[in-house]
Order: C-alpha cells, then structure tokens, then sequence
C-alpha cells in the first residue's frame, strides 16, 4: 500500500493535509477549518499559553499551536469534552481581567469577547477578581487598558521580533503575570512605541488603543457583527 | 402645608408607615409617612437612591468612552444619556457645529427615544389607572386588563413604542445601549433602505399619537375635579426652548417661569448652569435637592419634563402638536397647568410632537448624508444639556491633556423634580390618606402620583400593579402593628 501523498491527519473527521514541520494549527488554518485560539496569530512564533487551542490528538489533550501535526493522527476539537474545558479557560480569563464588553471600543471587534459568543459561554461562573489597574495614557496616540490584558503576549512578540523595539514585557508569575512597559517610568510615553508599530496593531482585546476613535464603526458593520469568529481560521479585525 | 409635612414636630410619637417598591437595577424608591393613632398624616418622604457612584466611576475612563458607558445609568432612556454625553464632549474635540448629517441623525435618535417612552409610559404603566380608576380592581390594573377591555388601545401603545424602538435601532445600532454619537458627530446615518422601513409606518404613527393625545384630552375633560386637583401644587417651570423660543428637545438655551408664568430668566447658556442651578443635600435623602440659586433654597424649586415644556415654550414647531398645545394652554386659563395629571396631557402631545420630527427628518436628504463628523481646538471642559422624556438632563465634564475624564457631573431630570414629586406625595397623602386607614387602592394613589412624573426609577419600569410593595404600621417603640404586602404577581397578602 502507498502512502496518500501529502500527509495528512483528520480533524473532527475531515482530512486536513500539511506540509513539513506544519502545527495542526496552521495546517487547519490553511484547509480553511477553524480551531479556537487565542494567543496565536500565524504571523508569529506560537506561545502556547493560553491552553484555547487545546485538541485531542490521538486521544491525548496537546496545544494544537505548538504540537507539529503527524500523518494518521486523528484529531477531535470540536467536541463537548474539549469546548467544555475552553469555556472554562474563557471564563477564567474573563474574571480575571476587568471586561466590560458593554462600554468597550473592542466591542464587537474583539477575540475574547467572539470567541465566547462562538463557545456559547453565557456567564463568568467564577467570582471576578476586580483587580487594580490603572491606564496608561501618557502616550499622545496610544491609550493602554490593562483592565483588559489577556497576557497573550503577542504585543511582546510583535515589538520585539517585528518592531526591533522591546516596547513590553511580561512580568511576574502565575496569577501574578502582568504586563509591564520597558520604561523606566513604567510609561508608554517613554518608550519610543509609535501607531505604526507592528505592535499597535496585534492585540486580540481592547488594551492597545488608538487615542480618541473608539467607536467610529457603526453596530452591524464590526467584524464580528458580520460573521462569527469561526467564520475564518484566523479573524482579521477591523481596526486592528 | 404641605412644606411642613416634610419633618414632623415629634416623629417619636407617631407610626411609620413605608411604601417601598424594591428594585432590582439602576433606581430605588421608597415612600415613607408618619401617622399618629387617628391616622393622621404628619410627615411624608419620597427617598430616591440616585447615581452618584457613577460620576466617580467615570473618573480616569478616557473621554470618548463616556456616551457609551454613560447609558448604563438607565434601561429607560439611555438615548438621553448617549446623547448628552456626546454634546458635552463635542466640546472637547472642538465639534462647535456639528454637519447637518450628524446633527439631524442625533435628533432623529433623540425624537424616537421620546416617542418611545412616552408611548410605555402612557400606555404600559399609566393608562390602567386613567382608564379603570385608581382604587379599581388591582387585577385588572395592569396593561393585561387593558388589553383585554380596549384591545386597539394597547395595541397601538405597543407598535407606537415598537417604532421608537426600531428608530434608535436604525441610528444607534441597537435598540438599547447602541454606539451610533460620538463626540464630533455620528458613526453612522440613515441608509435609503432603513430610512424607507420607517418611511412606511411613519404617517400611521402620527395618526395614533394624536388620537392619544385626544383619549387623555378626554379623560381630563371627563373629571375635570379629580385631574385638576390629585396632588396639585404650585411651582417654578424649566426647561430648555429653543433659540427661536420654541420647543426643541434636543438643543437651545435655558428658560424658567414662576408659577404664574411670568419668565423667571431666559436665554441662559446652559454651560453656565452653575450659576444659575445650587444642589442642596439633606440628611434624609440620597438624592439631592436643586434650586435655582437667585430664589433660594425655599422658593427656588422648580418642575421639569412635559407639562413645563409645552407651557414654557412659546410655540411647537410642528403644526398637529402646535394646535394640541393652544388647546392646552387655552384650558388651563390665565394661570399655567399645575396639576400632576397634566403631565399625561402633555407627555401626549410631545409624543406627537416627536412623531411629526421624525417625520419631517425622514423627508430630510441630509439623514441619509455622509458627512458625519467635525472637529476642531481641543476644548477641556463641556457641559451637555438636553430634554430627555422625563426632563431636563445635564452632563458636566472636564477631561485632561491625556484625554481620561478629571471630573463628572450629571443632574438627571429625576433629581430636578425631586422636591417636587414630594409636594405631590404629600398632596395626596393628605387628600386621600388623612384619617383613614392603609388599603392598596390607597397606596395606588401615592404611586399616581409619583408615576405622573415618570420618575427614573427602576421600579417605575415594573408593569403598573406588578411593583412589589411593602407597608407596615409600626407604634412608637417600632413594634409591628400589621403590614401588607403586594406581590410581583399583584396579589395581596397581610403579613
Ligand atoms: S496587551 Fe493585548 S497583545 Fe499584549 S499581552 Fe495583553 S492581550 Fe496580549
Ligand atoms: S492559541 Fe495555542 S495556546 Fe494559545
């Protein structure tokens, strides 16, 4: 018997092809399939922390943004066992950050708050921490919003591998991680960060905000207003 | 007499009797009256939990946050709030004229908010007690009864609020909470295809709202001695008119009348409204008590919403409202309208007036524009005025050089007439009250009166004869006398 070439691996039972050193991930995302994730974004290295992507891979719970995809494997992601176990991670991420989806710019064109509408998580179930965190508006054009930091660390990543600038770091550990900006101040204003950074442009929720826009699309034109997250394999949001 | 009523001589000797609808979200009122053993009355509060919290809430949110946030202060009208907001902060982002587009979109909004709450006003919450009588059967006192006696009556009450509801929606993008102002101007204007939805019913619903302004014209005409007189009291008028000196509910300069009607001031800025409005607090009330700072405390309290609206303005600029309005004025005479009941007459014919805005912007080329925004020199400081359904409503804010809100500070129309919904529990504590005992027929009348004035309370959103209710006769040393209690369901229970 030969092999079918490419290989492949299934996914929810449809066949998915890849290509050399491929995550099941990308691999998914280039067969046009849809698995929840937060803190990957195909532009950049993955991260693997956020635990949304999480499939079963022949029976064994894996990220599917860091494992490489394997031919013969059988994958299940859309299933209530998994998407049970994303709800849970969804609604922890929820309380413990301040969202207030009803006065957020975000609203609307924000991952975490489609990915639970896609997830159909209907409440936060745990109690919400209401931590302290104050803004930085010190920056001309740029507002940060910790409230709403999902620690996902793309920002990180884009300043530091795209931008050449090291603007933010992840601080602390466990329920203690933060964000943090490289300034000896602590503020944006003392970092040379600027609106045409790769790192304006990346962040999934509300934090990263252009100064004095919010709210310029209208309810129905958002980009999850028009189609659900699920719609395409990687969202792309206006507005990013 | 009834100033008097507000602190009795010797509260320790007499029985606490207290109305307390509880509620679930934004407001809070309770209603509590002292009596002595021959039931007599001898104090009577209206305590209203207000929204100081959020003004700090605000505080450091950045500026263009606040339309949108702001409109969780209320699940009733917070088009007012969005709106509002929006004009305090056009201030800051130098928006001095705002495009035609922008400004006809917003006024679009505004108008079917007005109509779609004066409609649940009218219709859900104060046509059972006008139609089948105060005291009448508590389980036919409700917007069921009213559907089964006059079926085409909330018919119309429902698809007349149902149309507001689908005008915000086409402006704001939701019906509740949307996002359509911004400070500057508008996200969006009408399209073609949702300015022809509306075009269709549009004619059918100025027809509706003058017959409504007709029924309670007709009720008031039936009894003439009990709309007159329930819960009447004398007092200052406010209100914004517009430049012209005619109604306009969405922009213009401030004016006030005594209770003769003379003009107390005129043409005021209403960005100077400190000067002209001083809040009192008393130890009582979490509310607080405005005045207007040249009469004083004593004398410079003053009624907003509808009936000082359609007496304060010098005309109606839409031609089915404007002949309601002379209709109205020529019946209360020499001297303005006082009494309470007036409201539902000119809460009416503003509905009409809404209507035919509407209307008239639908005919408008400018909605469907697309210029929708302005700016220019960045300002700190603004204040917002507008006349929100119930009233006048103020937005004050300063915003830093970081653009996070410094300083907020709202006075909603409920707090302007706060002393006088008091005046008018009173009154009718007083006429209907006085020497007999507690039943819910009475209770009701109280509750009248407050709803009158549509007061922003959450539990003035539960459908009339649903608001749950406590009462309980205390003796002087607190010991519990009897008590009865209304149910969400509108049964009674003693106990
Ligand atoms: S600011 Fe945004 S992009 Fe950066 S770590 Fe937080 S959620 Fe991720
Ligand atoms: S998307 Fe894979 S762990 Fe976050």
């Amino acid at each position: 018997m030969s092999k079918a070439n490419p290989p492949s691996f299934t996914l929810d039972g449809k066949t998915i092809p890849f290509g050399e050193g491929q995550t099941i991930i990308q691999a998914a995302m280039d067969a046009g399939v849809y698995i929840p994730h937060l803190c990957f974004n195909p532009e950049f290295k993955p991260h693997g922390s956020c635990k949304l992507c999480t499939v079963k891979a022949d029976g064994r719970q894996t990220a599917s943004c860091t494992q490489q995809a394997k031919d013969g494997m059988v994958v299940e992601s859309d299933i209530k066992e998994i998407n049970d176990e994303r709800r849970a991670l969804l609604q922890m991420l929820f309380v413990e950050g301040n969202h207030f989806c009803p006065s957020c710019e975000k609203s609307g064109n924000c991952q975490l708050q489609a990915t639970a509408y896609e997830l159909d998580m209907m409440s936060p179930h745990f109690d919400h921490f209401f931590p302290d965190r104050p803004l930085d508006a010190s920056h001309p054009d740029y507002l940060l919003d910790f409230n709403r930091c999902i620690l996902c660390s793309l920002c990180v990543r884009a300043s530091r591998d795209v931008d050449g600038k090291n603007v933010f770091a992840l601080s602390g550990r466990g329920i203690k991680s933060h964000l943090i900006v490289n300034a000896k101040s602590g503020h944006l204003a003392d970092t040379d960060f600027s609106g045409d950074d790769k790192a304006a442009h990346v962040c999934p929720v509300g934090v990263i905000l252009k100064k004095r826009v919010g709210f310029a699309t209208p309810i129905g034109q958002r980009s999850f207003d028009e189609q659900p997250i699920s719609a395409t394999p990687h969202p792309v949001v206006k507005g990013a | 007499m009834s100033a008097n009523l507000e602190t009795a001589a010797n509260p320790e000797t007499l029985r606490r009797v207290a109305i307390d609808p509880v509620s679930r979200v934004e407001g809070h009122g309770k209603v509590t009256i002292l009596l002595d053993d021959k039931n007599k009355v001898h104090q009577v509060r209206l305590h209203i939990v207000e929204f100081r919290g959020f003004e700090k809430f605000i505080q450091g949110r950045p500026y263009w946050e606040v339309p949108v946030m702001v409109q969780r202060l209320c699940g009733i009208c917070p088009v007012s709030h969005h709106l509002a907001a929006s004009k305090a902060l056009d201030a800051i982002v130098g928006a001095k004229h705002l495009t035609p587009t922008a400004e006809k979109n917003r006024r679009l909004m505004h108008y079917g908010q007005i109509l779609q709450s004066h409609a649940l006003h009218f219709f859900h919450l104060c046509s059972p007690d006008l139609l089948f009588g105060f005291d009448s059967d508590v389980s036919q006192r409700n917007i069921v009864g009213v559907a089964a006696k006059y079926p085409e009556t909330a018919k119309r009450g429902i698809l007349l609020r149902k149309f507001g509801q689908e005008v915000i929606r086409h402006t704001a993008g939701k019906r509740v909470h949307g996002t359509g102002s911004v400070p500057g101007g508008v996200n969006k204007s009408l399209s073609i295809a949702e300015r022809d939805e509306l075009l269709k019913d549009i004619y059918q619903m100025v027809a509706w709202s003058r017959d409504a302004v007709h029924m309670v014209k007709e009720l008031h005409h039936q009894n003439p001695e009990l709309y007159n007189s329930f819960g009447a009291f004398r007092a200052n008028f406010m209100s914004m008119v517009g430049f012209d000196g005619g109604m306009d509910l969405y922009h213009g300069r401030l004016r006030g009348r005594d209770e003769n009607g003379n003009v107390l001031f005129d043409g005021v800025d209403y960005q100077n409204y400190t000067q002209l409005i001083e809040e009192e607090v008393k130890n009582w009330s979490y509310m607080k008590f405005p005045y207007l700072k040249s009469l004083g405390r004593e004398k410079g309290w003053y009624r907003v919403g509808p009936l000082s609206r359609v007496q304060n303005c010098d005309f109606i600029p839409t031609p089915l409202a404007e002949i309601e309005r002379r209709e109205f004025v020529a019946y209360s005479g020499v001297m303005p309208m006082h009494a309470p009941l007036g409201y539902h007459w000119a809460r009416m014919i503003e509905m009409l007036h809404a209507a035919e805005m509407i209307k008239d912007l639908l005919h408008d080329d400018d909605i469907t524009g697309s210029e929708l925004m302005t700016s220019g020199e960045r300002g700190f400081e603004g204040v917002g005025v507008i006349e929100a359904p119930r009233g006048t409503l103020i937005h004050h804010y300063r915003v830093d050089e970081n653009d996070l809100v410094s300083m907020c500070n709202l006075i909603v129309s409920t707090t302007h007439n706060n002393q006088a919904m008091n005046e008018a529990v009173r009154r009718v504590a007083v006429q209907y009250l006085h020497g007999h005992e507690v039943t819910e027929g009475l209770l009701n009348h109280i509750e009248v009166a407050v709803r009158a004035f549509d007061p922003c309370l959450s539990c003035a959103t539960h459908a009339l004869g649903k608001m749950p209710l406590e009462v309980e006769v205390l003796d002087q040393t607190g010991q519990r006398l009897s008590a009865l209690s209304r149910g969400g369901d509108g049964t009674i229970c003693d106990g």
